[in-house]
């Protein structure tokens, strides 16, 4: 079950782990909003270890000014569940 | 591939990687000849050219397509799977006049090839890669895309298990034409973003 609803504001969290994770370093500690739901899917942190588990993906939306500092863009990036938290 | 690329030192590797996994009997040579004809005899953006001609011309179709990618694709018998049967989720995103649409990427080179065929080298580049998403306008305008300063841009990075088709605006000026013309109109670079048509 998808713990976010659409329009939930949350934070991508800021690990930095040792092996592979597909959480983009670039969106690590950012705020952003879920704008759609992926279904869920084999968590590739775990997934290369031989662990199968699978975890809601979402689309969460970023704006470049709070990624970079400027921009009037926003960047939506897909994320996994345990990839985030849900901010205030 | 080209025997001119034989010795390439990517070629190699890939080689020596090939050699790796066969003789650990994960693969065969037959099978991994056959995954890779299968990928190029029937991905093309002829595929999603006529998914986005349809949208164009049937709005029951668009919305279809804009709601659930991967069923819309069925509805031509295209497959949403690249990587020897791991499906993915087919999301469509729609440019309109106030909003422009950009795929990338940024952690390696997510592509959906089954309807854009094999992706442009230039997708797979670092400056692509790193610049998309940072200042998407600046990197439109290389590629010949000037947009006005009150569109709004939106860049989706494929980092999970979705991959992303945009559907272009429809050109103006090409009225009465029916799907198969439209379909000729529409350009890999257009469904990608990098273009506009």
């Amino acid at each position: 079950m998808a713990r976010y609803a659409i329009g939930t504001r949350v934070r991508a969290l800021s690990f930095d782990p040792d092996g592979h994770t597909r959480l983009p370093r670039y969106v690590r500690g950012h705020r952003g909003e879920i704008v759609d739901g992926h279904g869920s899917w084999p968590l590739p942190d775990q997934a290369l270890r031989g662990v199968a588990r699978t975890e809601p993906v979402y689309a969460v939306r970023f704006a470049a000014r709070d990624l970079w500092g400027a921009g009037s863009h926003s960047v939506v990036v897909d994320l996994w569940e345990s990839y985030l938290e849900e901010a205030e | 591939m080209s025997g001119d690329h034989a010795e390439l030192p990517a070629a190699v590797r890939v080689r020596q990687l090939e050699d790796r996994v066969i003789a650990a009997g994960l693969t065969t040579d037959a099978e991994l000849d056959q995954i890779l004809a299968g990928v190029y005899w029937t991905g093309s953006p002829a595929n999603g050219a006529r998914m986005v001609a349809r949208a164009w011309t049937d709005a029951g179709y668009a919305e279809r397509l804009l709601a659930d990618g991967n069923a819309a694709a069925a509805e031509f018998g295209f497959g949403a799977s690249s990587r020897g049967g791991s499906g993915y989720r087919l999301k469509a995103v729609q440019n309109t006049g106030r909003r422009h649409n950009l795929i990338v990427c940024t952690l390696c080179s997510c592509y959906p090839t089954s309807l854009l065929g094999p992706s442009p080298s230039w997708y797979k580049s670092f400056a692509y890669r790193s610049r998309a998403v940072r200042e998407p306008r600046d990197v439109l305008a290389e590629f010949g895309l000037q947009l006005p300063a009150e569109t709004e841009i939106v860049v989706w990075d494929s980092s999970a298990e979705t991959r992303y088709l945009v559907v272009p605006a429809r050109p103006a000026n090409c009225a009465g034409l029916g799907e198969d013309a439209l379909a000729s109109l529409v350009t890999r670079d257009g469904m990608i973003g990098t273009a506009a048509l």
